[in-house]
């Protein structure tokens, strides 16, 4: 089981002008890229015979549906979507989903959860940590290898220092580094395949999780524009503006 | 012939419909007036759409990620060597972006013209080079696909889909092109078998093809009319006798394969035969109606890449103190371009939507393959000049557009067969 999520990808991206956030409308949405690494890491097990069923999960509004069906063309078995919209999409973040998924995860009776590590558009970096943490299931993250050996998974991890390897009990929480694999195209027939795979949809409270948010945005700034320089013509010059903006 | 009104269920009584709401509304305001207008828009609407299915956007998706991520790269080089670009066909095979129209039972999709058309669009904008070496597996398989029985559709489509084999149209001869009635390639029938000889060129996958859709001519009398005298045959490249010539080098396009073909004493077995004796000269035209919207794509694809380099450059040069894309005469060009590729699009989409509605459509394919070819010369040409110096050079993309360009004006009926085609049609229609 595992999920990806629905992300940004915007040529460029604009604050809206109440400042609380960016804007989203007409920006093309498509599944986040580590998490596309993700599903190519989890078909890859099944056509390996070592996982039975992939199902791909996504917590959003209708549109969503498009990326789940992305990941049934890249050879998922089956998709389930979590429908959240509206407000409580504008405000879904990493604790929401990842309680989400921990409800999912009891459901389904998964035994590993595949997701990117972060996601492009807020960069959180918390959904898989947090959802290991509500299932008490330990956790791979930054993984650039996985292996299956008998009832344990073997992580490759990315860390600052360099490689970290480590040996975890299954049931786990993956998360999924660039260097994992890289994701297969779609093909065409998979795509016309997929529109026969299922779809499922449930609703946050069927799985008794409250998507209200303990946080709130005070408000979204745009990084500071580059001011042009001011050339001048000697150093006491110099000395003078850097006395002026109180820099000395 | 299809109403241009065909779109709109009762165009006259809407519009009178309207008019009329309008006369009899003045007096209770322009509200009211306005009101109306939308009711009648929205039944005038009822039937049209430029939306795309789910499956269409998914399909262009993968075509247009496929074409810019490795297409893209790698078309520069294998202009340069004119090395047949196998590899990246044998990508596509595999992603499942060839050989569309097969049918369902031969291991094919089934796709129809339209869907074909996104994907080639895509493609194109890559390298026409290697989208044309794909092409011309549809247009080789056309001929099978609409007249084949099943035997043969079964045989020569089936292996198709089981691994990427290429196969080619031979009916051009260095004596005929346009002049299709004109070709000399001699079928005799000797017992169960047919013998033939004879010259093709031009023929694109010459050299590659598994397999070819051959016309020759049947029946020796020269005054036998051109719908009884030729014969449509599937021949398989290795037979005794086929004998492709050299690689030709070409202006552009250059990675395609294109040779003569030299036919001695090739025998073919009767079971090869396309419906009969005598009927080869409708499939070999009747398989255009639905080959010329996608070369339309094609042209199209062309067209849109010279239209985003230029433009990208002209955002990116700076003279007499600003970007050229601020200068008018640059921004004018630009948006003459935009101009061309929209049309071409919205043509060749109206061509294989004809098609694939069960109509035929050749006035609307002439159209879109004329005009679609025509523009890429022009976006192509404006492109290079935009770029000025640096265009004409081999370090940047588009002087290849200008040489690719050309050969879409020339194949699969040049430009002024397509407007003997469009006035014979449209003087047919006014005359009726």
């Amino acid at each position: 089981c595992f999920a990806p999520f629905l992300c940004l990808r915007p040529p460029q991206i604009r604050v809206k002008p109440d400042r609380t956030g960016v804007v989203t409308d007409g920006v093309k949405h498509s599944m986040n890229p580590f998490c596309e690494i993700a599903v190519e890491e989890a078909v890859k097990l099944k056509e390996k015979k070592l996982v039975k069923e992939v199902v791909a999960v996504s917590c959003g509004p209708q549109q969503v549906q498009e990326t789940i069906r992305t990941a049934l063309a890249m050879g998922a078995d089956r998709g389930i979507h979590v429908e959240v919209s509206g407000k409580d999409y504008e405000t879904l973040g990493p604790l929401q989903v990842s309680k989400i998924f921990a409800a999912l995860a009891k459901k389904e009776q998964a035994d590993l959860i595949i997701l990117g590590k972060q996601a492009i558009d807020d960069d959180c970096n918390q959904t898989g940590q947090m959802t290991a943490a509500l299932l008490d299931w330990p956790q791979g993250t930054f993984a650039s290898e996985v292996t299956l050996e008998a009832d344990k998974l073997k992580v490759v991890r990315e860390i600052d220092g360099g490689l970290e390897t480590i040996k975890i009990k299954l049931p786990a929480v993956v998360t999924a580094d660039l260097r994992l694999n890289t994701p297969r195209y779609a093909t065409l027939p998979n795509i016309m395949k997929a529109k026969k795979k299922k779809i499922v949809n449930v609703k946050p409270a069927d799985l008794g999780v409250d998507v209200s948010s303990r946080l709130e945005v005070l408000k979204v700034d745009e990084p500071p524009q580059r001011q042009s320089g001011v050339k001048v013509e000697t150093v006491h010059d110099l000395v003078e503006k850097l006395k002026e903006a109180g820099r000395i | 012939m299809t109403s241009p009104y065909r779109f709109c269920s009762k165009p006259l009584s809407v519009l009178r419909a309207g008019f009329q709401a309008g006369l009899r509304f003045q007096s209770t305001g322009p509200q009211a007036s306005a009101r109306a207008a939308t009711a009648a828009l929205k039944e005038s609407l009822g039937g049209f759409s430029f939306e795309l299915t789910d499956q269409q956007k998914e399909f262009q998706e993968v075509a247009r990620k496929f074409a810019r991520e490795e297409i893209v790269p790698a078309a520069p080089s294998y202009d340069k060597s004119g090395e047949y670009p196998f590899p990246l066909i044998k990508r596509a095979w595999e992603l499942g972006l060839m050989n569309g129209h097969i049918p369902e039972d031969c291991g094919g999709m089934g796709l129809g013209i339209f869907d074909a058309c996104l994907i080639t669009e895509e493609l194109a904008f890559g390298c026409t080079g290697v989208q044309t070496a794909i092409e011309a597996n549809s247009l080789g398989q056309m001929p099978v696909i609409i007249a084949g029985n099943d035997a043969q559709k079964k045989k020569y489509l089936g292996r198709m889909t089981e691994e990427p084999l290429m196969c080619a149209y031979c009916v051009t001869e260095p004596g005929a092109g346009s002049d299709v009635a004109g070709i000399k390639t001699r079928a005799v029938k000797k017992g169960d078998e047919y013998v033939v000889n004879g010259q093709k060129m031009w023929i694109t996958n010459g050299g590659k093809a598994n397999w070819y859709f051959l016309l020759a001519r049947t029946d020796p009398d020269p005054k036998c009319s051109a719908s009884k005298a030729f014969t449509g045959f599937i021949v398989e490249a290795d037979t005794p006798g086929v004998q492709p010539g050299r690689k030709e080098l070409n202006m552009g396009q250059r990675c395609s394969d294109t040779r003569g073909i030299t036919f001695e004493d090739v025998r073919i077995p009767k079971e090869n035969v396309l419906i009969g004796e005598g009927a080869g000269f409708k499939i070999a035209m009747g398989a255009f109606d639905k080959t010329r919207p996608p070369v339309a794509a094609g042209a199209t694809g062309l067209a849109q890449r010279a239209l985003e380099e230029a433009t990208k450059y002209a955002l990116e040069r700076k003279t007499f103190g600003k970007f050229i894309a601020e200068h008018q005469a640059v921004s004018f060009l630009l948006a003459e371009m935009a101009m061309k590729v929209e049309l071409a699009r919205m043509a060749y989409q109206r061509a294989a939507w004809e098609v694939d509605q069960g109509r035929r459509n050749t006035y609307y394919a002439s159209i879109a393959k004329a005009y679609a070819g025509d523009i890429a010369n022009q976006c192509a040409t404006d492109a290079v000049q935009i770029f000025g110096g640096n265009g004409f050079n081999s370090e940047y993309p588009v002087e290849k557009l200008m040489r690719d360009a050309k050969i879409y004006q020339i194949y699969e009926g040049t430009a002024q067969i397509q407007r003997l085609i469009i006035s014979r049609e449209h003087l047919g229609k006014f005359k009726q």
